[in-house]
């Protein structure tokens, strides 16, 4: 078996017994990504010299007898809204095509500090606005399952990379299912932590009430062993949570004895494809012969999600992104008038139609005499969600349900249509709403061979027992090992 | 129902300069979503607080001390137009 096709655990045993060097693991990898990530297009940026010369100091490190990070020589991808010091982050924008960042994110320096390998940077739509990975400028990436089908987004080219097993693990950002999603299109684990769990300094903010980074891997073990190095308190972002990171890998492997799974009937509503809703059922029998309790759940709110969403994400996303003004960094229009003209010069010529339409629509509904009607009916409606949550959390331990509604859709067919485009987060988006952890595990594959994904959510703070309920039905299938054909 | 004028007026607040197509593919897109959201409409909201966040923190303080910050070289080293003191913006003042 070579090295790529490895979890990142089988990757981090080997090289602790020695069966191969953080050398050679990375460039496996790298010499993977020359041979596929032409056909995939997860990456825009490749940082192989660097991530040679780390994996180098790991070997060495370990050579000389010195304490390891926690994932020692194991290949990390970043998304490209992840601030990383020296190396280019683009938003996927034309904004930001030439941005070198000053400065690491807090999460980079925990990788740095673990003695990861940061591999490259992946694709993703314009600023994180989108659900296909479509809307990038900078590159198009592919569902490694059906290269006519998109990888899902917006960390599309994340989820991509770690399902052609062009990297162990990867890093996203989840504003409304856009870690979760792409897992379910291209067969991957991903995960969005607990508003607060994780600190977003240095991710470039598009709706800084719902963003939140998170890590993918092939399997639930990869998975935690990630979100262990990424979470923690930052007191660079006031709104990152004070509380002890537990060992998820410690407890992984413990089944929950009277775990209750709440299923959610509005999540099997119209508008459902009939594999993933089959598929999704016979996750939900693996779980009663387990012994669980399943129990019917109501999210009464949850059809307003994408309604509300929409406010709330534009509206902070058209106050985020007043920031590029072609002065401090990013594009400048070349040719303008005044200082007004070079603003909304520079700004048309830097953002993309989705950016551009979300600032529009965000900036109409905070002004003045529609954000009553908008955008604070949004945030009142937000918090009904929010209760929802609240009552279902006393009757059930997780609620379970697909991802997505339907599997990977082709390139194109959705782009002229962005309702259309939204309605894929229909299950994501209120887990962040209300601030929840939640989490997409391959669950099975329709008749296409298309991979459809099981989504679990959890009470704020939960994500030790969310890993385990996850880890429970990943042991008693074969899916999480299944890697597309190149 | 949205506009033209209404696009061209959001634009301007958003510093966005528009073409004409763009306006106009802007007014039919942007109008099915707000036609969408409308349904928010029909739910009952009185007495319910908005919640702008769901972060369980407030009033984060730290201590107002003296620390290094960001080089003026490495802050300006993307700026589009700089003279390697401060950021080049065209004049916004006549000359009196």
């Amino acid at each position: 078996m070579s090295i790529t096709e490895l979890t990142a655990g089988k990757i981090q045993d080997g090289l602790q017994s020695g069966s191969f060097s953080a050398v050679e693991v990375t460039q496996s990898f790298l010499d993977a990504i020359t041979a596929h990530d032409g056909q995939v297009g997860s990456f825009l940026t490749v940082s192989g010299d660097s991530a040679l010369e780390q994996a180098a100091a790991v070997d060495s490190k370990r050579q000389s007898g010195e304490p390891l990070g926690a994932l020692a020589g194991v290949p990390v991808a970043l998304k490209d809204n992840i601030c990383t010091l020296g190396t280019k982050t683009t938003c996927a924008s034309r904004m930001l095509e030439n941005f070198v960042p000053p400065y690491d994110a807090h999460i980079v320096s925990r990788l740095r500090d673990a003695d990861a390998v940061l591999i490259g940077k992946t694709n993703l739509d314009e600023y994180a606005m989108g659900s296909s990975t479509e809307n990038s400028s900078l590159g198009e990436t592919k569902n490694p399952w059906d290269l006519k089908r998109a990888p899902g987004g917006s960390s599309g080219g994340s989820a991509a990379s770690v399902a052609a097993r062009l990297t162990p693990l990867s890093v996203g950002s989840d504003t409304g299912g856009s870690i979760r999603q792409p897992a379910s299109f291209c067969g991957v684990v991903g995960m969005k932590p607990t508003y607060g769990r994780v600190s977003r300094y240095g991710l470039v903010a598009f709706a800084s009430s719902l963003d939140q980074i998170g890590p993918f891997a092939t399997d639930v073990h990869g998975t935690a062993s990630l979100l262990e190095v990424l979470a923690g308190h930052d007191e660079r972002d006031s709104t990152s949570v004070d509380r002890p990171v537990p060992e998820y890998t410690k407890s992984l492997e413990q089944p929950l004895v009277g775990l209750s799974i709440g299923v959610v009937k509005e999540h099997f509503a119209e508008g459902l494809d009939a594999e993933v809703a089959s598929t999704i059922h016979s996750a939900i029998d693996v779980y009663r012969s387990l012994g669980a309790e399943i129990v019917d759940v109501s999210l009464p709110h949850s059809k307003y999600g994408i309604a509300v969403y929409y406010l709330i994400a534009c509206s902070e996303a058209s106050s985020n992104l007043a920031r590029y003004d072609g002065a401090h960094y990013g594009r400048r229009a070349s040719e303008f008038e005044n200082m007004v003209d070079m603003y909304a010069t520079s700004r048309a010529e830097g953002f993309g139609d989705e950016v551009k339409r979300r600032i529009m629509l965000g900036v109409y509904a905070l002004s003045e005499g529609y954000s009553d009607q908008y955008y604070v009916k949004a945030l009142q409606v937000r918090r009904l969600i929010r209760n929802d949550f609240d009552e279902a959390f006393k009757k059930v331990d997780v609620v379970v349900g697909p991802t997505c509604p339907g599997p990977a859709f082709r390139i194109g067919e959705l782009v002229d249509d962005p309702l259309q485009m939204y309605l894929a987060d229909v299950y994501t988006i209120s887990a962040n709403l209300a601030g929840l952890p939640g989490i997409s595990i391959p669950a099975g594959f329709n008749s296409a061979g298309l991979p459809i994904g099981l989504q679990l959510m959890a009470a704020p703070f939960v994500e030790e027992k969310l890993l385990r309920a996850a880890r429970m039905v990943e042991s008693q299938t074969d899916f999480h090992t299944k890697a597309p054909t190149l | 129902m949205l506009n033209k004028d209404d696009v061209e007026k959001v634009a301007g607040l958003a510093r966005l300069k528009l073409t004409d197509d763009e306006i106009a593919e802007m007014t039919k897109k942007l109008g099915q979503v707000i036609d969408y959201v409308a349904m928010l409409d029909e739910v009952d909201v009185s007495g319910v607080e908005p919640m702008a966040h769901v972060a369980d923190v407030a009033n984060v303080f730290r201590e107002d001390a003296v620390r290094e910050s960001l080089p003026r070289e490495d802050a300006l080293a993307n700026a589009p137009k700089s003279d390697g003191k401060y950021f080049l913006v065209p004049q916004i003042l006549e000359n009196t």
